[in-house]
């Protein structure tokens, strides 16, 4: 019986998955933050509070400069032997974990603005308001900023429990892409069919 | 894959190692989420309880019944050399406030309780807020977020006599001995027949920082002009006469208060609200506050405003007070609700926010 994987090669930039290790530190820490400080009674809620908002400017910049860098590297291929309906559930929540980590931060400013607050990043330093003060559109926003951050919680959830399933159960090279490629994974870039012309290429393919 | 050994495995151990890991992190979650400790005080539970009167939508849960002020802070930039804050050096800063009783009940009658609150939002240069709910007691009953809530529960109303269970709130006060200087005071406390002639405390210690970055635990108040208090007197049979009064006082003209921020000596307490601080400790005049207009809560200014007394500027900053993170995280709670029942309720009245972000 010989059941191995179609060859899964190549593997993240080494700068894409610094970002993403950084970034899953970060949102990790951001999404207990935000469900604690809400719950809270105690002097914790002031300094989850004083942590949530930098804390989440931080991830919306470097969303921007993960996709910068996304677009500039494109990540590997998913292993050819996928079937496709795990291939769309891992491309949608790939796309729908951008989505949210762009728009929270965004949803966050947006909220503080409609309730008049202050949206302060830590001492004098203040951000403008996004919108003008209204109370009913802070109220969805604020309902949004939740649900969205549960839905956030959970496509985690969802992604390391595939990223495992990969690692574990597949075996099929997804999670040392991310984690730590071996070095033929990294160099065996399934070279592009280039049909041959005259000259050679003058650049590498990589 | 570059490793020929590695074969697709379905070893029921490997699953489990997928299911703990996730499970791991859903239930740390929801920890911090409070969800899995309901014994455990949130804000939720407190605003829950606030709520036991009775819901009132679009109210706040507690100091439901109010009215929105407008004015402005004139500073005499006394204070400064305390605080860096900006809102203390010489000059205007734009005020929006709010006079209400405590309680949850927007149609309490005014007679029905001797305290009045009053809240502001200075609105500072460059995004600073400074918030400040105060009220017109010396002290505030109990010093921690939890002694709060069991007096909550303890003087909820009965559900088979409508009033308080008297032997619950005895129970209370005896054991709670902080609660002793509150009660010796509202013994004697009557109703004032004007929100203009009361002094309003705000409670908690905070720290003021100087511009070397000295911190500095103050408490502060404002002290009134106007104390003719005696003269005029409720009119019987009026629940709303605070408001009347208000509006009459300010037609004549634009109502005064000062600022006064009183500095601890080492020693006096910063973490305990239930405890004055001597009475000669240094006071500082840091400037006037003028109230110029009023409007009806349901429409006015101040209505979609958190007196979230955690708001400040630098220059200010909270205490080692526990009531100030739990006053904090529950006006939170109390804003979310009504603001949604407002955004649920679209035939409410609209506030007018004219002139008021600052922008």
């Amino acid at each position: 019986m010989n059941t191995r994987h179609a060859s899964y090669a190549g593997a993240f930039h080494p700068l894409a998955r610094l970002l993403h290790w950084l970034m899953a530190v970060l949102i990790l820490t951001m999404l207990f933050v935000g469900v604690g400080m809400v719950s809270t009674v105690s002097e914790k809620h002031e300094w989850l509070l004083a942590l949530h908002k930098p804390l989440g400017a931080a991830i919306f910049l470097l969303a921007l400069i993960r996709l910068g860098v996304r677009l500039r590297y494109p990540p590997p291929p998913l292993p050819a032997d996928m079937p496709a309906i795990m291939k769309f559930a891992a491309h949608a929540s790939h796309w729908l974990l951008y989505a949210l980590m762009l728009s929270l931060p965004l949803v966050g400013w947006a909220m503080l603005s409609a309730g008049g607050y202050p949206i302060s990043l830590g001492g004098s330093l203040h951000l403008p308001p996004l919108l003008p003060f209204n109370g009913e559109v802070f109220a969805w926003l604020r309902e949004a900023h939740r649900y969205l951050a549960y839905l956030l919680f959970f496509t985690v959830l969802g992604h390391m429990g595939a990223a495992l399933y990969h690692g574990l159960i597949r075996r099929d090279g997804v999670l040392p892409s991310m984690t730590f490629p071996s070095k033929n994974e990294i160099v065996t870039v399934e070279p592009v069919v280039v049909v041959p012309t005259s000259e050679p290429p003058s650049a590498p393919l990589l | 894959m570059t490793d020929p050994s590695l074969q697709p495995s379905r070893q029921p151990w490997r699953w489990a190692v997928i299911a703990l890991a996730v499970g791991a992190l859903a239930a740390a979650f929801a920890y911090v989420g409070g969800w899995l400790t309901p014994q455990r005080l949130s804000s939720r539970q407190i605003v829950n309880q606030l709520q036991q009167g009775g819901v009132h939508p679009g109210f706040r849960r507690n100091h439901a019944k109010g009215v929105c002020v407008a004015g402005y802070f004139e500073s005499s930039g006394a204070a400064s050399a305390y605080s860096k804050a900006s809102v203390f050096a010489p000059g205007r800063t734009p005020v929006i406030g709010r006079f209400a009783l405590p309680g949850g009940n927007p149609y309490a009658p005014d007679s029905s309780v001797p305290i009045r609150s009053f809240a502001l939002r200075f609105t500072l240069p460059h995004g600073e807020q400074w918030r400040t709910g105060m009220n017109s007691m010396p002290v505030f009953p109990v010093a921690t977020p939890q002694a709060f809530y069991d007096q909550l529960v303890a003087t909820q109303p009965d559900p088979a006599t409508g009033k308080p269970d008297p032997k619950r709130v005895g129970a209370f006060f005896a054991a709670h001995p902080e609660t002793g200087p509150f009660l010796a005071w509202v013994k004697t406390a009557k109703p004032s027949a004007s929100y203009v002639t009361e002094t309003y405390e705000a409670l908690n210690a905070f720290y003021f920082v100087d511009a070397e970055g000295k911190r500095h635990a103050v408490r502060w108040e404002v002290t009134p002009e106007a104390n003719d208090d005696a003269g005029t007197g409720p009119q019987a049979g009026d629940p709303d006469y605070l408001a009347k009064d208000l509006q009459q006082r300010l037609a004549q003209g634009p109502q005064r208060w000062h600022l006064r921020i009183t500095l601890a000596e080492p020693g006096d307490p910063t973490a305990d609200a239930t405890k004055a601080w001597p009475a000669d400790r240094p006071t500082i005049d840091a400037g006037t506050l003028v109230i110029e207009s009023e409007q009806a809560q349901d429409s006015g200014p101040c209505r979609d405003i958190n007196y979230d007394p955690t708001v400040l500027p630098a220059g200010i900053e909270i205490s080692d007070d526990p009531l100030l993170p739990a006053r904090s995280s529950a006006y939170a709670v109390s804003y979310l609700r009504r603001t949604r029942e407002e955004a649920h309720f679209p035939g409410a009245p609209r506030a007018n926010p004219s002139s008021e972000h600052p922008q």
